[in-house]
């Protein structure tokens, strides 16, 4: 279960990663913020479940690109680390200013209507709510795989990644793509937030966690593909579940276990390529 | 030693005899423990080139064992920072072993989620560690002295803080220091060199780690209290943003970078309950403005100022 939104989480952070050189510290707070943004379109204005699924991602994905462009752009050609400074200090801003406007509580959303039956596989039930969650992130997944490796404007995308100068003198404003790249990789976080909010509380720390694991995951994929970063978010998220149902204490460690393993074996990841280790 | 250092050693002791005077005695003590904590992690950034995003895992991990040595056994603050200590640079063994497989961004990345991973494990581990309630109660114990009060304890725990500074200074300008700069600025020529790049590195991070540990030690001990949130990531990521606040690669940089989040949050706790906020912009700030940290770009500043008021008076003399 918990796959559906590893995989999410670590197919933005690879895509981003992949174009802007930026390990996104605060995918967590950005999946936080889809969860909010649908919780707000419900109580502010009455903006059900399906709608927030488009509209919360786009809201979301906008502001990332505003961030893009004022203060990421600024980092281009520094060592990663400092990117990822700056959006560990944007999570923090992020999730205090959230907990100081919305304070510490979770907040419930409401299952939508449609979805809060639950199918029964012999013995036990299954809400048929968290089989969407899964079907949808794996289209997700498919989509922007198929998007990324198949179509034109993945080409374009790669190429302006691959060698910059080259596209740019080919005419193709690479700035504007990478700004879209980015939002594209937040809104896919707070896609996974706005799929979250009605199974867990939403509430300003709820990605604070999370963010840590989803590292994990992408130590474990390989930060280079995209397809490593889908396919360890999916294969961790069974292993966790796994894990939990022999003792619910283990679902975590078992993500930091299969990383240290990882690690010893193939450092590079399992899905990693030369420029990664 | 230069005579800047000399000066600045000058200083800097002076500034730690004189904290509890000038403000509160926990603020002081926790100003002092959380400097040798950024100058921990400023000895691996800043020379070795390897940030850690972990070391709450080493601070919390050395206060847990001290704080659990201290109470169980009746321990004076000393012995059980010994043992936290160990138990600090034991924890950094694996997890350096296995983080310097990585690089740059990913070590960040590995040690964030080893440093979690301990979190849970403490978190779970409830029998022991007591949990969420954390061990509470620690006794602060000197044998022929009393250092119950705060201010008695930040003067029984400098000269241990000190040494902990010194300890870190000493590596610094060590030979192994001068390798570690060399693997930082180019692994692949040290190992040319002939230098084992892995183990010095690996050495660089249990040392640092156990630092780490002192502090985090007498920091349970000083509050009587070990709680998950010495583990906690966001403890990490305080440590890296007092480094880099200060300036990288200086030691004195995470001091001073400590001293100025603490008072910053100290000040501010009385108007906002989410110091984040503050923090998160300051970072935002440094990192698009000031690169290079506070002690340096004031350094700088300071040599420009020198310079100048000493050419106009050299001026002033050609023109008599």
């Amino acid at each position: 279960m918990n796959g559906a939104f590893y995989a999410l989480l670590s197919l933005g952070l690879a895509i981003i990663f992949g174009v802007l050189r930026v390990v996104n510290f605060a995918h967590g707070a950005v999946y936080m913020l889809g969860a909010f943004a649908a919780y707000l379109l419900l109580q502010q204005f009455g903006v059900g479940f399906w709608p927030a699924l488009l509209l919360a991602p786009l809201g979301v994905a906008a502001l990332g690109a505003v961030v893009e462009r004022l203060l990421l752009r600024r980092l281009y050609g520094l060592d990663p680390l400092y990117g990822f400074l700056l959006t560990f200090g944007l999570a923090l801003f992020i999730q205090d200013a959230m907990r100081l406007r919305f304070g510490i509580q979770g907040q419930p959303y409401p299952t939508p209507a449609e979805l809060s039956a639950s199918v029964s596989f012999g013995v036990v039930g299954y809400p048929v709510y968290r089989l969407f969650v899964i079907a949808l992130a794996i289209a997700v997944c498919v989509a922007t795989w198929y998007l990324i490796e198949r179509t034109r404007l993945g080409m374009v995308v790669r190429a302006a990644t691959e060698r910059g100068e080259l596209t740019r003198a080919l005419g193709i404003d690479v700035d504007r793509w990478i700004t879209a790249v980015f939002a594209f990789g937040i809104a896919l976080a707070a896609l996974a937030g706005v799929l979250a909010a009605p199974m867990r509380n939403v509430a300003p720390l709820m990605g604070s966690e999370l963010i840590i694991l989803t590292f994990a995951v992408v130590v474990i994929g390989g930060m280079g593909s995209i397809v490593g970063a889908v396919a360890a978010g999916f294969l961790i998220g069974v292993l966790a579940s796994l894990g939990a149902v022999f003792n619910p204490a283990f679902e975590n460690v078992i993500v930091f276990a299969l990383m240290a393993v990882v690690l010893l074996v193939r450092p590079a990841g399992l899905f990693g390529s030369r420029e990664a280790a | 030693m230069t005579r800047r250092d000399l000066a600045l050693l000058a200083l800097g002791i002076v500034v730690a005899l004189a904290l509890p005077r000038v403000l509160y005695s926990a603020l002081a003590l926790r100003i002092l423990l959380w400097a040798l904590f950024a100058v921990s992690v400023d000895l691996l950034l800043g020379y070795g080139g390897m940030l850690s995003f972990g070391h709450a895992a080493f601070w919390g991990g050395g206060g847990y064992a001290a704080a659990l040595l201290a109470k169980t056994y009746q321990l004076p603050f000393p012995v059980a920072a010994l043992g936290g200590i160990a138990c600090a640079m034991a924890l950094a063994l694996p997890i350096g072993y296995l983080a310097i497989r990585r690089r740059g961004i990913y070590l960040a990345m590995v040690t964030l989620a080893f440093a979690q991973m301990l979190f849970y494990v403490v978190n779970e581990w409830r029998d022991v560690t007591g949990g969420e309630n954390g061990v509470q109660g620690v006794p602060k114990i000197l044998p022929g002295l009393s250092v119950g009060r705060t201010a008695d304890f930040y003067y029984a725990a400098l000269p241990l803080v000190l040494l902990g500074f010194f300890v870190a200074y000493r590596v610094v300008h060590s030979p192994f220091g001068h390798v570690l700069v060399s693997i930082r600025d180019n692994e692949t020529r040290a190992q040319a060199l002939g230098y084992p790049t892995q183990r010095y590195k690996l050495i660089a991070f249990v040392l640092s780690a156990g630092i780490a540990g002192l502090a985090g030690s007498l920091y349970a001990i000083g509050n009587s209290f070990a709680s998950l949130d010495l583990l906690h990531w966001t403890t990490s990521g305080s440590a890296v943003l007092m480094t880099v606040l200060g300036g990288m690669g200086t030691l004195w940089g995470g001091a001073v970078g400590a001293a100025i989040v603490l008072l910053l949050e100290d000040s501010l706790s009385s108007v906002t309950e989410a110091p984040g906020v503050v923090t998160g912009a300051i970072l935002i700030a440094i990192v698009l403005g000031f690169r290079r940290g506070l002690v340096p770009e004031l350094l700088r500043v300071a040599e420009w100022l020198w310079s100048r008021g000493s050419r106009r008076t050299s001026d002033a003399r050609a023109h008599q």
